[in-house]
């Protein structure tokens, strides 16, 4: 939490370096890119906990990964939010076509049909273990599109490319004091997040067992 | 192992062709899908004037045949005949079985939707072998992720529209990617441009032939 109000406060205070179009967007770096960061974690906590299920079918497991896929979903909605309102302003138009911005919302596509597919099925066992399958099927498929598909694809104006010159090198210093503790701290946010929801949940599954 | 895994596999791909041959059910309903919707098409655009559009307009069309054409794999098979495959062959030979037995027909499908297009729409492609090349591995990748899409749809009660939702968000990548490589092959461009594109399609078509290897036996066990 400190961590999160040191980075709003910081990242609406410091001093920050005249790039050409981005401008004083650039605190936006601090909250869109912690959240796809966060996403990630979030999701990767996900998929091991979907094949931890596999290889064990505790029910524990299955609600971790459940829950996990939700507050996934809820920070990618944050980070195209935030990403939408920074492309607004430094491209000129909400979305773009763009092999970076298609990823987000494969990605997220791909959760909400993982939430569609939980919901169609009511025996506890049986979803638990199909939702697991498609979980892992599908997160490993969306890493090999995000890791390759961007790089072979010319001319991403997305930021943090390799064509692209505004990466993490050219960020200064104070971008960076501020950036790190930025992306841990949603990413501790996010993870606080998923263990308040996962205690729930649990409390919950115990009331229904009594 | 090895051994017996190719053998009942074989079984199994010939159980799927013979009885598909015996009921002509399937072929001939996707065929016609395929021959209305390129008609419809037709009808309405009368004719295609930006080879993208044909592009784009092709690998959709083609898309929704292939769902609709794999969707059936695991539909089709009552729990009493599952039951039965599940006492007499493993588990990783029928999911590589039905793989195969879909690729065969989703290449069937391919070529035969390219030709109508063809046929109705002109065709507009500069370099056959790239794209025949992109149809070719497409094919396998439709086949192979709608394949365990299926078979995680069928498990469910409401599979036909799950089909759809699970399988376009996963299937989108590769759609792209073949639509990038077939707009190359719009224009003449060379082999060596296009390899770092047909690489990436197999290498999808690989890791999900692999993912499918894993998981369908957690799929098959109830």
């Amino acid at each position: 939490m400190v961590l999160i109000l040191f980075s709003l406060v910081a990242g609406l205070l410091i001093p920050v370096p005249d790039l050409p179009i981005i401008h004083q967007s650039i605190r936006n770096l601090f909250f869109h890119v912690g959240m796809w960061f966060a996403m990630l974690v979030i999701f990767t906590i996900s998929f091991i906990y979907s094949i931890r299920y596999l290889s064990g079918f505790k029910t524990d497991n299955d609600i971790v990964a459940q829950e996990a896929s939700k507050v996934g979903v809820f920070f990618g909605i944050l980070g195209i939010a935030t990403g939408m309102i920074w492309a607004k302003f430094t491209w000129g138009s909400w979305w773009v076509n763009d092999p970076k911005l298609n990823g987000a919302a494969v990605s997220l596509l791909v959760y909400f049909a993982y939430l569609v597919l939980r919901n169609s099925l009511n025996e506890e066992q049986k979803r638990a273990k199909v939702s697991a399958v498609y979980n892992i099927f599908a997160y490993v498929l969306l890493i090999v599109f995000i890791g390759i598909l961007p790089r072979l694809a010319q001319g991403s104006i997305h930021p943090g490319d390799v064509n692209n010159p505004l990466t993490v090198k050219t960020m200064d210093n104070h971008l960076r004091l501020v950036f790190y503790p930025a992306i841990i701290g949603w990413i501790l946010l996010a993870v606080w997040i998923l263990n308040l929801r996962i205690k729930i949940c649990k409390i919950e599954h115990k009331m229904n067992t009594l | 192992m090895a051994p017996m895994l190719v053998h009942e596999i074989k079984h199994l791909v010939l159980k799927d062709i013979r009885l598909e041959l015996k009921q002509k059910y399937a072929i001939n309903g996707i065929i016609l899908y395929v021959v209305s919707t390129i008609f419809v098409c037709y009808l309405s655009f009368s004719r295609i004037i930006e080879p993208e559009t044909w592009n784009s307009l092709f690998w959709i069309i083609l898309l929704f045949a292939s769902v609709s054409a794999v969707s059936k794999s695991f539909v089709q098979e009552s729990r009493s005949r599952q039951l039965y495959y599940y006492s007499i062959a493993s588990s990783q030979s029928v999911i590589l079985s039905k793989i195969i037995y879909n690729l065969l027909l989703t290449v069937i499908l391919s070529l035969f939707c390219f030709g109508v297009f063809a046929l109705l729409m002109s065709d507009v492609i500069v370099n056959h072998g790239i794209f025949f090349m992109a149809l070719i591995l497409g094919s396998f990748g439709f086949a192979s992720i709608l394949t365990m899409v299926s078979a995680i749809a069928s498990r469910t009660d409401n599979n036909f529209t799950l089909m759809a939702v699970l399988s376009f968000p996963l299937v989108l990548p590769l759609l792209i990617t073949l639509m990038k490589v077939s707009k190359n092959a719009l224009i003449a461009t060379t082999w060596a441009e296009n390899s770092n594109l047909l690489l990436v399609i197999l290498l999808i078509n690989t890791v999900v032939v692999f993912l499918s290897y894993l998981l369908f036996p957690y799929l098959w066990r109830d």
